[in-house]
């Protein structure tokens, strides 16, 4: 395990302590946690040595990395993450080849029963040849790697959830890590791709507290996922008062009115991007004028489509109708011609009597 | 599963089987009520029937005197939860958009505190309606299994739908998920139980303005 520790990591990167503890209100307050453990934060942090994080990418388009890394400004977030030991990253390692797989077998042997796993990317099971690495399928690699590992954090809705390659119909069979790994903390960064300071933010949990921080009932921390995009928005009163644009260039639109018609799932989506922001703080997809895509959610991909508004069937139902109502029509044409026939029979049936029936009954009685 | 599956399932397979039903069972029950027929009337017309039967189709929506003096209670619970339950269906956006999707049709709609009004007067009226079920000997007498299946059956909808707007006690996806099944549940009953006077009171209206229009005689 490296020697320095985060602090003097940040310091010789011209950190200063100003920045660093704002940096640190920042997560304490993302985690909804109290003010008073911001030095706690601050002290376990500068203590801490710098973990060893093995990232896995498996079946991903690295969104997730660019997240992380392509800032235009060094961010505190991008430095915690240069403070991390990142020993295996296939995108971004100078490495290559043998070297670069020695150096992830190393590393795991090294911080056995410690290091943290990243993973982003779905896990193929129907062919193991549709997603290597050095000829080694992503389902071996994973239950190598995770066997050693203190926890794995499954960065990006594929990992989390199985995300695009598990979008219907599957091709390559998609699962997430929660899928193949049990006996290990999962913690689900999901997102497409996931707010950076949300990832550093687990990470600067587990390196503070030593544990997982609260995990909702999907797995992600509740600190960033503990509120819809709805419940946070800044278009809701829109919503409430039925001012809706109906296309992205109209009136409504240019107003800045709720996209609800024009597919936001807003309402069942759940993320920190409505008061996390992106872009440091500069916006989100709904204020740049776009409906949320449910992007932290499983299954987004297959949510009926992002521009069908969020209580539009999924199904053909216009169709479906039709054949009801076919279906309707040959079992009513059945019944009508079952209550004809009984009409008939019961015409046929008929007797009618005679007035010599009449008298007889009149003298018998 | 998870509540995002099962949203989706109810939003999608769960819906487009409740939709088939509904227009299966709809058209069905109309056929039969067809094909029930009529003899002829041979008697001389002494009014349209017709014209009668589309009026009495309307006027049977104000309570004659008899009825009002009797019933009041009953009658004030019943027309405010069917006047709520049509604006709560068809006049909150997503039902709108919901509707559009099916048949193609669009109207606007009404902003979402007042659609939750409705909902509110909509479900105290039903609670209104099912206490007086309950508390009525003769009516409690009379009432079977299925009324108080078709309540709860119309109730769920309401309950879930405020609940899912308000975000309360689960998850919204869950919530929503909740509400667009209950809706489904709905949706396969009401062609075949008591439910289905939502589209036989225009045929019961009509004909009971016909036959007496046809007579020449008030309906």
């Amino acid at each position: 395990m490296p020697k320095n520790t985060l602090g003097e990591h940040l310091r010789q990167q011209g950190m200063s302590r100003r920045s660093f503890l704002k940096f640190c209100s920042l997560l304490a307050s993302g985690m909804a946690l109290s003010p008073a453990l911001v030095p706690r934060i601050a002290q376990a942090l500068e203590a801490t040595r710098r973990p060893s994080v093995i990232w896995l990418s498996f079946q991903e388009c690295t969104g997730c990395t660019e997240s992380l890394t392509r800032s235009h400004t060094p961010t505190v977030e991008g430095l915690i993450f240069d403070a991390i030991s990142l020993d295996y990253h296939h995108t971004l390692q100078a490495a290559s080849g043998h070297a670069a797989e020695a150096a992830r077998e190393e590393a795991m042997k090294e911080n056995f029963g410690q290091y943290i796993l990243v993973v982003d990317g779905s896990i193929p099971l129907d062919n193991p040849g549709f997603s290597t690495i050095a000829g080694i399928s992503n389902l071996d690699m994973l239950k190598e790697t995770a066997k050693g590992a203190a926890a794995i954090v499954a960065v990006g809705t594929c990992a989390a959830f199985g995300g695009l390659p598990k979008a219907n119909p599957n091709p390559t069979g998609a699962v997430p890590v929660s899928d193949i790994i049990t006996d290990k903390p999962i913690i689900n960064v999901s997102g497409c791709p996931p707010i950076p300071v949300v990832i550093t933010g687990v990470l600067a949990h587990i390196l503070t507290f030593g544990g997982l921080p609260e995990l909702d009932d999907l797995g992600r921390p509740a600190a960033f996922y503990g509120q819809s995009i709805h419940d946070r928005c800044y278009r809701r009163p829109f919503y409430e008062k039925g001012l809706f644009a109906e296309t992205f260039d109209d009136e409504g639109a240019k107003k800045g009115w709720c996209l609800y018609k024009l597919g936001c799932k807003g309402p069942v989506t759940f993320n920190a991007c409505a008061t996390t922001k992106w872009n440091e703080g500069t916006s989100f997809p709904i204020e740049s004028g776009h409906g949320c895509i449910g992007c932290s959610e499983p299954d987004f991909w297959d949510f009926g489509g992002f521009y069908e508004a969020l209580s539009r069937p999924t199904g053909q139902t216009g169709k479906n109708a039709v054949y009801g109502v076919a279906a309707g029509t040959a079992v009513g044409a059945a019944v009508w011609a079952m209550n004809r026939a009984k009409k008939e029979e019961a015409v046929r049936g008929h007797e009618k009597l005679t007035m010599d029936e009449l008298n007889r009954e009149g003298e018998e009685s | 599963m998870t509540s995002t599956e099962f949203l989706l399932w109810v939003k999608g397979t769960g819906f487009t089987l409740a939709i088939a039903v509904f227009a299966a069972g709809i058209v069905l029950r109309l056929a039969e009520i067809w094909s029930l027929g009529r003899k002829p009337d041979l008697a001389e017309a002494k009014g349209n029937a017709n014209t009668a039967g589309v009026r009495t189709i309307f006027n049977r929506f104000i309570p004659d005197k008899g009825i009002w003096d009797r019933s009041a209670f009953i009658i004030i619970a019943a027309w405010f939860f069917h006047v709520g339950l049509f604006v709560v269906i068809f006049f909150f956006v997503p039902h709108i958009l919901l509707i559009d999707s099916i048949i193609g049709l669009q109207w606007p709609g009404l902003p979402t505190p007042i659609v939750d009004a409705f909902a509110v007067i909509t479900m105290v009226g039903l609670l209104a309606m099912l206490f007086h079920r309950i508390t009525q000997p003769v009516k409690k007498y009379l009432s079977t299994f299925e009324d108080y299946l078709v309540w709860a059956v119309t109730f769920l909808p309401l309950l879930t739908g405020y609940l899912a707007y308000h975000r309360l006690l689960f998850s919204p996806d869950m919530l929503l998920a909740m509400h667009i099944l209950s809706v489904e549940l709905l949706l396969v009953l009401l062609p075949f139980t008591k439910l289905s006077h939502s589209f036989t009171f225009l045929l019961a209206r009509w004909y009971n303005g016909a036959i007496s229009g046809f007579r020449g005689v008030q309906s």
